[in-house]
């Protein structure tokens, strides 16, 4: 599939420099323990302001999936149908991402494990992506 | 001294409503002609004028209610441009209320005009908002969701729909069954989109957009405009309609534009909104007569049923597989033909509150439903992310 990012963000360095290595980072804060995505400076949860990057196992859980028939972006228009979906990562955050390597693409559901993969997305960078486990 | 929201239960009132809408779905009118006309045709319903405005809320580029104003020759000493997506008219209504209760204006006007089919382009171009960043700093929709390519806003609301059925089993079918009662209503209005009733078997004959949500399970895109007045209730009884009092009002949002970011995509902040609407106006869904809520999707529609206590979480695929939001049911929905057959110029929550006035004060003509004494407009705007609950109520429901 072919990959863009349209912009990375200067809190985000730590996880798009990651991606150069194909290591999927998050963000953990040490006053409340938790994890969240997206990066900002600013912990969702307690509040805090005290945040550190781990490296993340790449496990996760599919949330909700949907199959888009007609693209989200003009890039994307030969690939169609792909499925998106919101995966529960093993630490805890949900991100948006594509489920891929499928060989029909409305079988991945609800429930299933899934393991990080990565696609070229220009730069060095790449786009974590995610296969059935 | 300390007010709570009860206080201010029915002490204003909506008694002025209009909406353009056309069967062709364009109305060749630019967006500022068609909000003077709403304006103008609002206070005209009411029996007021012009001159007599002092509070104006709206939404639109830059500083829209200055513009308006401006434009009209008029000097509102309360404005307000809050935008919450979708559901900005209902939050308007309830800063109006607030502001008319407290004195700070006496008769305001919720105006809004789009026109997206004469700007030729829909609704899910993500492209525009990229020429508006910084790139060192972009939008956290444009680096964390845009390159995955999800379709917007329908796979928001496809990933909502699809937990919703693993979690539930609720079916195709049972959406389906949404659009059809939508459809029906739509028939009885000659201004609807489409008119011609369909059936459960045509939604799911429709092209699959993102699965599981076909053509038929979304919005349409037309132009749209509409208007309502607010005025105090002691000036509401002196004026041309049977006025529509606010009876309650909540307002919540738990994320923005990324569906990622929602804390339980199954479960809306209409939970909150409700609650909060109910709680103010002193009733339950049980007292409901007629209910207009956001359809931009036939999933919309059942999480909102749900959050707001029509039925228990996960069993509005069921509740409403039997029609009963249809003509003759039991609980009459989307009574003008909704988002999904009526009208949906990007933002519908002027035309859901427009319906819910109507039907209230008996302008609903030929859908209008018999005796109802209390409504529910309820917005839900961005992707499930901020609802706004009115309960709108005849002078019998004081």
């Amino acid at each position: 599939m072919s990959r863009m990012l349209m912009g990375t963000s200067q809190v985000a360095e730590p996880f798009w420099k990651g991606t150069e290595e194909k290591i999927l980072r998050v963000q953990f804060c040490k006053d409340c323990g938790k994890a969240h995505h997206y990066p900002r400076n600013f912990c969702p949860h307690c509040h805090g302001e005290n945040l550190e990057w781990k490296d993340a196992s790449g496990e996760g859980t599919i949330y909700a999936i949907t199959v888009c028939h007609k693209p989200g972006l003009p890039t994307m228009a030969a690939s169609v149908p792909y499925a998106v979906a919101l995966v529960d990562l093993a630490e805890g955050p949900r991100m948006m991402t594509n489920i891929v390597g499928l060989e029909d693409v409305h079988t991945a559901k609800v429930g299933d494990k899934v393991k990080v993969a990565w696609e070229d997305a220009g730069s060095g960078k790449n786009l974590p992506v995610f296969e059935i486990a | 001294m300390t007010y709570k929201p009860s206080d201010f239960r029915g002490k204003v009132a909506i008694v002025g409503a209009i909406d353009a809408v056309s069967p062709t779905g364009v109305l060749g009118i630019s967006e500022r002609d068609l909000e003077v006309q709403m304006v103008k045709g609002a206070l005209d319903n009411a029996g007021l004028k012009v001159s007599d405005v002092d509070g104006l809320f709206g939404t639109g580029m830059m500083m829209p209610t200055m513009e308006l104003a401006e434009h009209m020759g008029i000097t509102p000493r309360y404005t307000d441009s809050t935008m919450t997506g979708g559901s900005s008219f209902e939050v308007h209504v309830q800063h109006a209320a607030l502001a008319i209760a407290a004195g700070m204006c006496e008769v305001a006007v919720v105006y809004f005009a789009s026109t997206p089919r004469a700007r030729g382009k829909g609704l899910g171009d993500m492209s525009a908002m990229m020429g508006m960043m910084d790139p060192k700093n972009p939008m956290p929709m444009v680096e964390w969701e845009v390159p995955y390519g999800n379709l917007m806003p329908s796979g928001a609301y496809s990933l909502a729909a699809s937990r919703h059925m693993a979690l539930y089993g609720t079916t195709s079918e049972q959406l389906a069954q949404i659009a059809v009662s939508t459809r029906d209503w739509a028939s009885k209005n000659p201004n609807a989109r489409h008119q011609d009733p369909i059936t459960v078997q045509d939604v799911l004959d429709s092209p699959m957009v993102a699965t599981p949500l076909r053509r038929l399970d979304c919005c349409l895109v037309t132009d749209g405009a509409g208007a309502v007045v607010l005025t105090s209730a002691e000036r509401a009884k002196d004026l041309k309609q049977k006025p529509v009092y606010v009876l309650g009002a909540g307002t919540a949002h738990d994320h923005s534009m990324m569906i990622s970011e929602m804390p339980d995509i199954c479960t809306t902040p209409g939970v909150i909104s409700g609650r909060e609407a109910f709680s103010m106006a002193g009733v339950t869904p049980n007292d409901v007569d007629v209910v207009e809520t956001y359809d931009s999707f036939t999933i919309t529609v059942a999480l909102a049923l749900e959050d707001l206590g029509f039925c228990e979480k996960g069993e509005a695929g069921a509740f409403v597989a039997d029609g009963r939001l249809g003509p003759g049911g039991a609980l009459p929905t989307n009574t003008n033909g909704g988002g999904l057959s009526y009208t949906h110029p990007g933002m519908y929550g002027m035309f859901l509150l427009v319906e819910a006035a109507r039907q209230v004060s008996g302008q609903a003509a030929d859908r209008q439903v018999d005796d109802v004494n209390i409504a529910v407009a309820h917005g839900c705007g961005g992707v499930l992310s901020c609802t706004s609950t009115l309960i709108l109520g005849t002078e019998d429901a004081l």
